[in-house]
């Protein structure tokens, strides 16, 4: 399979009073077409540097990261984001929301066009009868429904998404991931996940990038050879319950503890 | 019902002001030079009704042009201070030190370098005193933007000036609309602060001070309740403004 993102030896600083703060050095991660990659780590390690690079609203100090062959150098319209905070134009309705990126992407489609694929979307996602509701009167499950939606409304190659989840509850956050599952059996995209969760990594990747603390380099890919329709139950059988302790285990280790302590 | 109760319990207020106004002098038996009453006032409307007209009038266009000079390089000023540290950091001190000097001592100031320039000084006067609010809190609006809302758009290659258009002006219209309030009572004052002070002023202001040469006790309370009138109206014309351009971030009470 080709390598849709690849992402090259990477090796990136923050510019501090202190001098330079190294966050990423030496990152490879291969993401082939159509896959889902999910990148775990310890905290501060670098991950959400890792998205704005691939986004390529920043540029890495050394290294390429090379997104469908072209090496990336400023943002592009076939990249769709979703942040852990779903900020929503308090100004617009949910369906005036979710069309943001088409007035930027594609400023000459059809009102209606625009407006009816905006609906499908939010339809997919379970919030058919809130197209016309104030971002406010939703709550905090529903707004990052309505971002994912906008994320994806004009059909970008790749979703990048920072922890989109890691500020939901247990039920509602299950909940999206098989929106996310059910969004990508019917329109294919490459996807990069950041996430703090384990189990979400396992039952969302395709693959599983384990980051090593700051200054953060691949330090373990793990392949989720699991069947595409997953079920959340999934989660509770062997073979996962295998790969999360292995994680765990990777996790430790980047965190600078023993691996074999439990 | 609702909409009864929002009319009626202001003016209710004000008719119980009113009366006691009334009482306070008819108690104390205080002459009409020492303090008039609202009974008073009326008849120095009408006696000077087209005086009032005039004057209201030309208190009004001066705060207002004075006003809409201000929201311009308010909001020009405020964009500068929200988009650039360097920015913000030089010109933050100079322009409170500005604020802090009473403009009652730019009157005379204004009255020499623009000699004669009775309308150009009175909307110069409104503007001075007025603008500082709005380009304050225009440039903390935008200087707090989170960035996610500028990476929603920046992630797809929009230009900053979209950016701007699509995203941080329409953010920042409660903080702009809360300074302007502020600043219309602001840019009121500066206009009348010239009427009065000024050797050959117009307008309200200037009805004021003929009552006071003239000793028309009344004529100068009138000309009181005449600003506090049309300040009032300013005001709520802000509001109503805020209520079309910013009402969504009014939240729905429960």
């Amino acid at each position: 399979m080709t390598k849709f993102i690849d992402i090259k030896g990477v090796k990136h600083a923050y510019r501090t009073k202190n001098g330079p703060l190294p966050v990423l050095d030496g990152l490879d991660i291969e993401v082939p077409e159509g896959t889902f990659c999910a990148v775990v780590g310890p905290s501060g390690c670098g991950k959400s540097t890792l998205t704005r690079l691939v986004s390529g609203l920043m540029k890495p100090d050394a290294g390429a990261v090379v997104l469908a062959g072209e090496e990336v150098a400023s943002p592009r319209k076939t990249v769709g984001m979703a942040f852990q905070n779903p900020v929503m134009l308090e100004w617009r309705t949910i369906l005036q929301n979710v069309m943001l990126p088409l007035e930027i992407v594609a400023p000459g489609m059809a009102k209606a066009q625009a407006e009816g694929r905006a609906a499908h979307l939010l339809e997919m996602v379970g919030l058919k009868g809130f197209e016309h509701k104030k971002p406010s009167e939703l709550s905090g499950g529903m707004r990052q429904r309505a971002s994912l939606c906008r994320a994806l409304v004009h059909k970008p190659q790749v979703l990048i998404m920072d922890e989109p989840f890691g500020a939901l509850d247990n039920f509602t956050r299950e909940d999206l991931w098989q929106t996310m599952r059910d969004l990508r059996a019917a329109e294919p995209f490459t996807c990069v996940l950041i996430t703090h969760d384990l189990r979400e990594s396992v039952f969302l990747g395709d693959q599983v990038v384990v980051l090593s603390g700051r200054p953060a380099r691949t330090q373990y890919v793990l392949d989720v050879d699991l069947p595409a329709d997953r079920k959340i139950d999934i989660l509770y059988e062997p073979k996962a319950v295998d790969m999360l302790h292995l994680l765990r285990d990777q996790i430790r280790m980047a965190q600078g503890r023993d691996g074999d302590m439990h | 019902m609702e909409t009864a109760q929002k009319i009626l319990v202001p003016l209710m207020a004000i008719l119980i002001f009113l009366g006691l106004w009334e009482a306070l002098v008819w108690i104390n038996g205080w002459p009409d030079y020492k303090m008039a009453s609202p009974s008073d006032l009326p008849p120095a409307f009408i006696k000077y009704k087209a005086l009032f007209i005039s004057g209201g009038w030309e208190t009004s266009w001066r705060t207002v042009a004075g006003l809409v000079l201000a929201v311009i390089f308010g909001t020009g000023l405020g964009m500068i201070m929200g988009f650039s540290k360097i920015a913000r950091a030089g010109l933050y001190p100079l322009l409170v030190g500005f604020n802090a000097i009473p403009k009652a001592t730019l009157v005379p100031v204004i009255a020499l370098v623009f000699i004669g320039q009775y309308d150009f000084n009175t909307v110069l006067m409104a503007f001075l005193i007025s603008f500082f609010p709005i380009a304050v809190s225009v440039g903390i609006g935008l200087s707090t933007l989170e960035p996610e809302y500028r990476d929603i758009l920046a992630a797809l290659g929009a230009s900053k000036f979209t950016i701007f258009r699509k995203i941080a002006l329409p953010k920042t219209l409660p903080e702009f609309f809360g300074a302007l309030k502020v600043s219309v009572t602001l840019a009121f004052i500066g206009t009348n602060l010239v009427e009065i002070v000024s050797p050959h002023g117009r307008g309200l202001g200037a009805l004021f001070l003929s009552g006071q040469t003239n000793s028309d006790y009344p004529l100068m309370f009138a000309v009181l309740i005449a600003l506090a009138a049309l300040g009032i109206v300013l005001y709520y014309a802000v509001v109503a403004l805020e209520r079309i351009f910013a009402g969504w971030a009014e939240r729905s009470p429960g």
